[in-house]
Parts: C-alpha cells; structure tokens; sequence
C-alpha cells in the first residue's frame, strides 16, 4: 500500500523483540480510582478522549436524524418542533462538548506540558476538577434531552429562549454554564504553564507551533467564555422570574443578548479551530521533513487570530437592525480575520514547496484541512460582506460554510493529531491501509454531504426547518448520502484504534522521526514525562539535530 | 525564602546540588521550585481574577446601555438607594480589605496571631457588608421594588403621594425602573455571592491560619485569597458610585 502512494518515514522497531515499556503512564497504578482521581495531565487526556468521543457519536447520531428527515422535501419522519430538538441538541453538543474541548483537552493536555519540558501542568487538580465540570455539564445536557429536550436552537436567541419556549432551557444553559468552566479551567491552566513551567532554554520561539496555537485559543477561552456565562446567568433570570432585560415589552433590548451571546460564541470559532492549526503545523512539518515556513508569523498569525477574533461579533447581527456605521466596520475587521488565516495557510503550503512529503495517514487528514478549511475560510469572507450577507445569510449557505470550518477544518485537524500521536498515546500503530481509507472516505463523504449546501443556501433554502419545497430534492439526497458516507468515516477510526489498543504494531518512541520533546522519550510516556528535566539546545523543528542525535545514539550502542 | 525551617527534598538537592535549594512540605512534585509554584499561583489567580471581570464586565454593559436610554428612570429609581447605607459599606468593605492586607503582611512576616485576627477581622466586617445589604434588599422587598410579578411603578408615577421630591414620570417611562431595579439586585448580587464564597473560604483559612500552616513561609493560599477579596472589594467601589451617586442631584 505504501509503496503505491510513495515513500514512508514511518520506522518501527523490530517486531520480534520490540515491547511496550514496563513502566508508564497506563500501567504506573490500577483500578478505576486511580484514572478517576488522577492529577496526570495524560490520564485526565484520556479521560477526556473517551467523554468527547461519546458526545460526538450522540452528536453524530442527531445529525444523522436531521439528514434523513430532510431526504424528502415532505415533513414525514418527525414532527417541527421535534426536529427544532435535533438540531438544537446537534449544535449544543457538538459545540460545547465536542469541538470546544476536542484538541486542546486531549491532544493539549496531554503534549503540552511535554512539549514545554515540564512534568505536569501548573494545576493538576483544577485539570481534573475541569474534566468533571465538562461531565456535569454533559450530564445535565443528556438530562435536558431525556427530559424531552431543548428547541431554541444553540444560540439560545431571545426573546425566543425566554418567552416563547417551553422546553428544558435553563437545564440546558445551567450545563453550558458549567461546561464553560470546565473550558476556563483549561485555559487558564495552559497559559500559566506555557508562561511559566518551560524547560531550561525552552524560549518562547523555540516553542512547537502546537502550543502556540494553544496559547491563543487558552487568551479567548479565559476572555470570552465568562461572558457567555453571565449572558447565560441572564437568560435563566428573565425565564425565572420574568424580568426584562431583554424583553422588549418591557424595556429590555434582544439585540443586548445578541451582542452578549456573540462576544463569546464568534471568539468561540476560533477556540475551536485554533488548536487544529496547531496539530496542521506540526503534522505538515514532520510528513515534508522542513522546519515550518516562516515560523515566527505562523506563531504570531494565531495571537493575531485570537485578537481579531474578539472584534468580529456584530457580523452575526448584520441583519438584526444594527447600525449601518458599526455594520461597515465590522465587515472590515471580519475579513482582516481571513489575513491571518491566510497567512498559515501560504506558510503551510510552502513549508510543503521541495519537502520529502510522504502520505501518511495524519498528512492526508492534515491535507483534508488545508483544502476545506480554505473554501470554509474563504466563503466565511463572502458572509462578512454585507451584501453577500443579507442574501445568504440564515440559509444553508451558512450551514456549509460553518460546517466546512468545524466539520472539515476542525475535524480533520482532530482526526490528523489523534493519528498522528496515537502511537505516543498508546504505544501502538494503528493500521495504516484501513486508516488511510477511513481518511479518504472522510473527506469523499464531507464533501459530498456540504458542497450540496453551498448551492441549496445560494438559491435560498433557509435553514432550520423540516420540510423544503420540492425542487430542492435533488441536492437534499445528495447530502444525506454524503452524510452516510460520512458517518461510516467517522465509525471506522473508532474501531481501529479500539483494535490496535491490543494488536496494533509496537511504536517505539519515535515512529515519525519528528523531532518534538514528546517523540524523544518513551511511549507510552512515564508519570512524570522525563527522567531529567530536559534542556531545549535547539529550534523547534530542527531535522537536522534529529539526524545528529539519531547518529550519536547510535555509535553510543555501538 | 528563609531555609532554616523547611526541609530539603532529598532527590532535589541530589539534583541541584549547586543551587541553594530548598522545598517547603506543599511544594509540588511537578515544579522545579518552590519560587515556581508560588509564581504559577499567583499567576494563575490574576487570571482567574481576569475572567472575573469578564464576567461582570457583561453586566456593566447593560448598565451602560440601559442608563443611556432610559436615563430619567436610572436618575429617579437610583434616588431610592440609600446614599448613607451604600456609604456606610463602602467604609465597612474598605475595612475588611484593609485587615486583610494587613493579614497577608502578617502570614510574611510569620505572626501568626496576627493573622488569625486580622482574618477574623475581615469576615466580622464581610458580614457586617452583608448584613446592611440585606437590610437595604429588606427595605426594597417591602417597597415592592423587587423586579418580577409584584414589582410596582407607582411611586414614579406619583411620586408626590409618597412624600418624594421628584418630577413623576410617565407610566411608561416608570416601567424602565425595574430595569434599573433589575440591575441593581444582579450586579449587587453577584457581588454579594461572591462575599459569600469568600466568606465561607475565610471561615477555613482562619481554621488553617490557627493551625499553623501559614507561619511557616507557606502563604500562597493567604496571598491568593487576599487578590480575591481585594477584587471584590474593588467591584463595590464600582457599583457605589454607578448605582447609588451617578445620577444624584440636589433635591428641589
């Protein structure tokens, strides 16, 4: 298989006499107390895998539902206010419990503080104290939808979500609220030990591009996320007890609660999607065996992200009646975001320019990315112009372009860094033919469910209703089955990797030849990472050194 | 740090043999030094302290809002505040942060009794705080100025028939109160809840300060819950002014 496609890097030790290590971080202590009452950023990684897993395939399983009633322009499989309950359910739980804490707690939390040098993160309790946060807040979300669920869709619109719906929505806000906190913690937690846990010469610019990445996602996570919660706080009272903040009847403003919700939930996009970009750097330099191009912007291109980012929100509300003034220079400062976007994606790209790029599995879901994230990246600047805006927007062209940002760029990311450091995780390969399938499938499968969605939202299929008139059929089937598609992608990693958890290929401590602190120890890694603190003596990403060092173990064996 | 009463860690002075190195009983296995763990701490809760902000930050802009649009209601329903009870708990507040660092100086300097009064002094006027602040919600619940289903506009509209010098407002404008209303029981609230929890943590740094576990160079709990108490203090004297004297004007 390999030999079609090309060449590998991959390098596995000697099957025969190759074994896990005997001592590591799965093994270090036994029994289900020990992983539920663990202050191991790696373990509580883990945990956190195994959660979010759970609620993308609830999540998934939703999704699933909305495409098969809109198979037929007829609303026959559910009735309109159950179908308002899928997609809101769809949006809650793939936002605050999939795509929020996906990379930065499991991928993060589990290479930071290696990446850094350091043992631990600064607070390994209020690592773990997150990890619960984020299960009560997914427990009371599960308890809002067996309740008979939630229907103000995710973005719990007032004076919709107080007044004029009946359903569990202070359930459903109180668990937003504590999973907020959850996502706090986490970042609050990675940027105090980005600043002050780094080994001896870990400066800040020999940092993998990883963790910078994290460092600006952690800035919108610690910023914004509080001001959903209060928005939120908000929300509950006015329900409880009738107040009008914002109830226009009485003197409250809607637009306030807009203005609120969106200060978090636009940075909130770039929560999600930043972390990605830092698995796409690191995935995209180890497969070309380059150093990244023009490191210093990739890093300062995410700070810039996560700055811009805080300054987008009103392009939500182009249509709610906001000022044509604030509405122009919104639209302005929403397509500097695309600058800095851009800019890690020129820089990808010529990091691949006369690299020896393999086609591992990680590259192509890192290939995935860059190609999605693109049109998702690129049709988000049609939507800040304001014409553009007014004409598409709350149609299923917002849908796909979301979609191809989260799904296709979020997703991919998520799916290149858990393959691409499963062999760190676990000690185990996963397949490599069987893997390879399940990313081109992923990207056939997305393609064909959201590129339909582009042109049902241009020619004005609005969103969120069950049923559409019949010319749009057509493109409606050719997305569920995409959707199918789809799903069987996602299905297949799932079981893989439960398989190679026991008969996948022994790893060794570096399969890839990458050159990162987590790929020079052992995998599984040891409880406290290092056995010494290490010294960084050279740049992220330097091939070079690697070779060097590779050639001195070598003779010292010898 | 002075050294003479911590212990060394063995395998930490094997390690760093050439640093004068020194690890108190709470220091942390992950961190490389116990300067490390304190900074990170400290760090670590003036970032907390930022969320914070953040989070009232969205109650102050809707106050900001409200108060440009329906300025008469905020200048008439802030009139209703008592400037002598908000004044009075401003001194009070200022009092227990003033205790408090003194506290935190305290457990630096390892006096121990010291400290332990001066955190039992801050809690005695945290509490005096809430008991005026529960006085002055007291007086509002009776006024029926408590926003909801029994919250009444009738003494801005009439103003006259309840003894107040004030120019009454139409019926409409008098609904715009309970915002105002609404405002202040959110934002005085929140902050109240936050004493509460700073309370209720005083209640067992005092316990832990009386046992003796700040008196030994260990005062990063002190100092960290001395940010916080000085931030709540800082959120009142935010909201005295906005809620209570912003939009005074001499009486007719």
């Amino acid at each position: 298989m390999s030999a079609a496609i090309g060449n590998t890097i991959l390098s596995l030790p000697d099957q025969a006499t190759a074994q896990i290590p005997k001592r590591n971080y799965i093994n270090n202590e036994h029994g289900l107390l020990s992983w539920l009452l663990t202050g191991d950023h790696k373990r509580i990684a883990i945990l956190y895998l195994i959660s979010i897993t759970f609620f993308f395939f609830i999540g998934g399983a939703f999704a699933g539902l909305i495409r098969l009633e809109l198979l037929t322009p007829q609303p026959d499989l559910v009735a309109a206010d159950t179908y308002n309950k899928f997609f809101t359910m769809h949006g809650i739980i793939m936002i605050f419990l999939f795509l929020v804490p996906s990379v930065p707690a499991t991928l993060g939390n589990f290479l930071i503080p290696i990446m850094l040098g350091a043992k631990d993160l600064a607070f390994p309790k209020i690592n773990l104290l997150s990890w619960y946060l984020y299960m009560i807040g997914g427990t009371l979300t599960l308890a809002a939808l067996v309740l008979g669920g939630v229907d103000t869709g995710w973005t719990f619109t007032t004076p919709l979500s107080t007044h004029y719906l009946n359903t569990h929505v202070i359930t459903a806000a109180t668990a937003i609220f504590i999973a907020g906190f959850s996502s706090i913690f986490t970042g609050l937690n990675f940027i105090v030990t980005i600043h002050r846990m780094r080994c001896p010469g870990m400066t800040w610019f020999r940092m993998p591009l990883f963790v910078w990445a994290h460092y600006a996602a952690s800035l919108l996570m610690v910023l914004g996320t509080p001001v959903l919660a209060i928005a939120l706080v908000l929300v509950a009272l006015e329900r409880l007890f009738g107040i009008g903040v914002f109830d226009p009847t009485k003197g409250g403003d809607p637009l306030l609660f807009q203005h609120l919700f969106w200060f978090y939930s636009h940075p909130a996009v770039y929560i999600m999607i930043l972390p990605g970009m830092g698995v796409i750097s690191e995935v995209i330099s180890t497969f070309s065996r380059k150093r990244v191009f023009g490191y210093t912007a990739v890093a300062f291109s995410s700070v810039a992200i996560a700055l811009f980012g805080f300054f987008v929100w009103e392009h939500h509300m182009f249509i709610m009646g906001v000022s044509n003034y604030s509405a122009l220079v919104f639209s302005l400062l929403t397509m500097l975001v695309a600058v800095p976007s851009a800019i890690k994606i020129f820089n990808w790209a010529f990091t691949l320019q006369k690299g020896s790029i393999t086609f591992e599995t990680p590259m192509l879901y890192a290939f995935g990315f860059m190609g999605l994230f693109t049109i998702g990246g690129l049709t988000g600047v049609f939507l800040g112009s304001l014409g553009m805006d007014i004409h598409l927007t709350e149609t299923y062209f917002i849908v796909a372009h979301f979609h191809f940002v989260m799904v296709g760029g979020m997703l991919m990311a998520f799916l290149a860094g858990v393959h691409f450091w499963w062999p760190k995780m676990t000690g185990r390969m996963y397949p490599e033919s069987l893997s390879k399938l399940a990313a081109v499938t992923t990207f056939i499968g997305f393609n064909l469910t959201f590129l339909p969605q582009f042109i049902l939202g241009y020619l004005g299929m609005p969103r969120r209703y069950h049923a559409y008139p019949p010319e749009f059929q057509v493109l409606n089937v050719l997305s569920t089955a995409g959707a199918t598609v789809l799903g069987i992608g996602y299905m297949l990693p799932m079981l893989y990797l439960a398989w190679s958890l026991k008969y996948g290929a022994i790893a060794g401590d570096n399969p890839w030849q990458a050159t990162g602190l987590e790929w020079q120890i052992q995998s599984p890694p040891l409880t406290e990472n290092f056995l010494e603190t290490p010294i960084m003596d050279h740049e992220a990403y330097d091939y070079e050194w690697l070779t060097n060092k590779t050639k001195k173990e070598v003779t010292t064996v010898g | 740090m002075d050294s003479t009463l911590a212990t060394p860690h063995p395998h930490e002075t094997v390690l760093h043999a050439e640093h004068e190195h020194v690890v108190l009983p709470q220091h942390r296995h992950h961190f490389e030094t116990e300067e490390q763990q304190r900074e990170a701490g400290s760090f670590g809760m003036w970032l907390f302290l930022l969320t914070e902000i953040m989070f009232f930050g969205g109650m102050f802009f809707a106050y900001l809002l409200y108060r440009n649009w329906y300025y008469p209601a905020f200048a008439v329903a802030s009139n209703q505040l008592s400037v002598p009870l908000g004044a009075v708990n401003t001194a009070v507040l200022i009092s227990s942060g003033f205790c408090m660092a003194i506290g935190v100086w305290a457990a630096e300097v390892r006096k121990r009794g010291v400290l332990v009064v001066m955190l039992i002094l801050t809690t005695f006027f945290g509490l005096i705080f809430l008991g005026v602040k529960a006085d002055e919600y007291h007086e509002k619940y009776e006024l029926h100025h408590i926003p909801g289903s029994s919250f009444s506009t009738s003494m801005f509209v009439n103003p006259a028939a309840y003894g107040i010098k004030e120019e009454p407002l139409s019926p409409d404008m008098a609904q715009k109160t309970q915002i105002f209303f609404f405002l202040y029981f959110a934002m005085t609230g929140m902050h109240a809840l936050h004493m509460i929890i700073g309370i209720v943590l005083l209640f067992w740094l005092t316990w832990r300060a009386h046992r003796g576990d700040f008196s030994a160079g260990y005062v990063a709990p002190i100092e960290n819950f001395g940010l916080y108490w000085h931030f709540v203090d800082i959120v009142w004297l935010f909201l005295f002014p906005l809620l209570y004297l912003i939009n005074r004007h001499p009486l007719h």
